[in-house]
């Protein structure tokens, strides 16, 4: 049974230069205690797509599809119902911890607004499940920390106050954007921990947006991969990095030094040739034929739509398979 | 040996700091020492503080060191005027991180690549036009891309760009600060490739400064690791990554994450306690005391005294009281797992 259930999600701007699409049919679901991980570079769409779903993109975007949880639709309801859903059910952590956090607030106090708003709690009292918030995250001497302003905290305690702000209300799902871009190697394997602790403890589903392969690698149960708005890839963690189809995630799997890329000084990282194609117009074609090797006729006359090439493992592509080179 | 092309010996830069409520010196480069040898690509990895980019923009002389030595070629750059300096800059070049700042959005790409030849009184007219030709087509450029304006460019194609500048007086050394941080994946690698064969074929020694490790496994023969403002680990490529010795080292690559689930969720992990120090008191003594795993151990000589760089032979250099030839107890990962 499935917590979220995204069917057919699509996103458009209208911009001066006319419509952008940014995320075109898009579906995914997700299950109790899982952990998935959406993959793509800048521009297809990841953020996008889980931003609308809270409805926190700006009024010029256009949404439409479902978004079932917990029997209601996200993006139909009201926004007063929706309310209850939002920051308290589902929760989400941005990327740059210094930005999303007020900087004139103690943090005690901005993880005590949340409480008190969604849960109603009295002042004392917030501060009391603040401190404990804090502890939860691991914050060293949170009785002291809470009364802190952002600036005294690092970059990697700056995340974990944005986490316990997110997990205030025991959400059942937290969708974390790139949650350990902006920080240290060291301070992101204390974050993921976190993120796998908070898992086991309190057992809310994660939704991980990122770029990183090895960040996916580490934590995630199953992976979606994207590209120019659409879906190119899913399948459970080991099948994807063992067995990629789609020639996109070939590619971006060669693309990244590995451990060990030194012993062998002839090994060239595999590039991707070209460049994202541009949202304004989704060619009624594969996005990725232009810079695809195994691009041919059909490629650029239709889109390829997602087909299980093993259990679970879905893949929008004519010519799906491992490439040959990649498999070293 | 043949001189070495950048010669850096006890470097130190601090900045002064005054105002809100803070008055002290930001110990950002403390006493770093190191060399580049004539076609050699060092990396230097650290964390966000450790002072790496202080030491590339120290080099650079765009910023003036505090004390120490920087030679390149043999000539002490360290105290030169701005005017001295000039007919030097055709010796050293940089490539920054941010493709999007470094370029003049008023210049053309090829304005902005032909400027360090006509500066520099290396070629005008025609010349110069052929010259940008010739490196627009090194960089893998199209050379209609010389009448366009950087905005016009995508990530991937500026840093190309920013490339293209540095290389365009043949300079004895590139200083790179992140060159490809700022791009997505699959640009990274084709700047990374790209970077590589340009330096087969021109022999120009490199200065690469990155916080990712993977990248200088993949590019450099040697490799320093800053810590607070100070090296504490330099050694071969394929050995820091076979047999860190440091322990910080040590941390550092057992967080890195590998793109490999099976491999990266059986790596065990050496965690580090609390957080960097901050820079305007780093500790005494050793500098990784206050988070190190062997503290325990070398306590109390670590609070007293800095460890020095210290070659354990081969071009292995370490900064630790505790680690000496031999001394199996101060490598805390499997050897099985390294060698990945």
């Amino acid at each position: 049974m499935s917590l979220l259930e995204v069917s057919d999600l699509s996103v458009r701007f209208d911009t001066d230069d006319g419509q952008v699409h940014a995320v075109d049919r898009f579906s995914f679901t997700l299950g109790e205690r899982e952990v998935v991980g959406v993959v793509g570079e800048s521009g297809c769409g990841k953020s996008v797509s889980f931003m609308s779903l809270l409805r926190l993109l700006p009024e010029t975007a256009i949404v439409s599809g479902t978004a079932m949880f917990d029997g209601v639709d996200l993006l139909s309801v009201p926004v007063s119902q929706l309310r209850r859903v939002r920051g308290r059910r589902i929760a989400f952590v941005f990327q740059e911890p210094m930005t999303s956090l007020n900087p004139a607030f103690k943090i005690g106090n901005q993880i005590g607004e949340v409480l008190r708003r969604h849960l109603g709690l009295s002042r004392p009292a917030a501060r009391t499940r603040a401190i404990e918030l804090l502890e939860l995250v691991r914050i060293p001497a949170p009785d002291r920390r809470v009364d802190e302003y952002p600036h005294q905290l690092s970059g990697g305690m700056r995340q974990r106050v944005m986490i316990a702000m997110a997990l205030a209300c025991d959400p059942k799902i937290l969708i974390a954007d790139e949650p350990t871009t902006a920080l240290d190697v060291t301070i992101q394997a204390g974050i993921l921990d976190l993120m796998r602790d908070i898992r086991e403890r309190l057992g809310t589903s994660i939704v991980l947006i990122t770029h990183n392969l090895g960040v996916v690698a580490d934590i995630a149960d199953r992976v979606i991969v994207m590209y120019a708005g659409r879906k190119a890839e899913e399948a459970p963690v080991r099948e994807l990095f063992a067995r990629p189809q789609h020639p996109y995630t070939n590619g971006l799997l060669g693309a990244v030094p590995r451990p060990g890329a030194a012993a062998d000084a002839s090994r060239r990282l595999r590039e991707i040739p070209g460049r994202v194609p541009s949202l304004a117009e989704l060619p009624h074609a594969c996005a990725f034929a232009p810079r695809c090797p195994r691009a041919d006729a059909q490629s650029r006359s239709a889109v390829p739509e997602l087909r299980e090439v093993h259990p679970g493992h879905h893949v929008a592509c004519f010519h799906p398979g491992p490439d040959a080179e990649a498999v070293a | 040996m043949t001189e070495p092309v950048l010669e850096v010996v006890d470097l130190v830069k601090h900045f002064p700091v005054r105002g809100f409520g803070a008055r002290g010196v930001v110990h950002a480069v403390d006493g770093v020492s190191f060399s580049i040898g004539r076609g050699e690509m060092l990396g230097l990895v650290g964390e966000s503080g450790s002072g790496k980019s202080t030491v590339a923009n120290c080099v650079m002389r765009l910023v003036a060191p505090t004390s120490g030595t920087i030679r390149l070629r043999g000539q002490d750059i360290t105290h030169l005027s701005r005017r001295s300096l000039r007919p030097l800059r055709r010796d050293m070049h940089m490539v920054f991180q941010d493709p999007y700042s470094s370029l003049d959005p008023r210049m053309t790409c090829g304005q902005i690549v032909g400027e360090p030849l006509s500066v520099q009184g290396i070629a005008r007219g025609r010349e110069l036009v052929r010259l940008v030709g010739d490196l627009f087509d090194r960089v893998g450029l199209r050379d209609e891309l010389r009448f366009r304006y950087p905005h016009e460019l995508s990530g991937g194609q500026r840093q190309r760009i920013g490339l293209a500048r540095a290389l365009a007086v043949s300079p004895a050394l590139l200083v790179a600060d992140e060159p490809v941080s700022a791009l997505d994946v699959s640009v990274q690698a084709s700047i990374l490739n790209l970077l590589r064969d340009l330096q087969e074929d021109l022999g120009f020694s490199c200065l690469f400064i990155t916080h990712d490790l993977a990248t200088v496994e993949y590019l450099c023969d040697r490799v320093a690791v800053m810590y607070l403002g100070q090296v504490v680990e330099l050694a071969p490529t394929s050995e820091l990554f076979t047999e860190p010795r440091h322990p910080y080292t040590q941390a550092l690559l057992s967080a890195a994450v590998v793109p490999d689930p099976d491999v990266q969720r059986s790596r065990s992990r050496i965690v580090l306690e609390g957080d960097v120090p901050s820079p305007l008191a780093p500790p005494s003594g050793c500098r990784f005391r206050t988070r190190c795993p062997l503290e325990h151990r070398s306590a109390p000589l670590s609070h007293e005294e800095e460890p020095p760089l210290v070659d354990l032979g081969g071009g292995h250099h370490v900064a630790c009281h505790l680690v000496r030839p031999g001394a199996e107890e101060t490598k805390l990962l499997d050897p099985a797992e390294l060698a990945g």
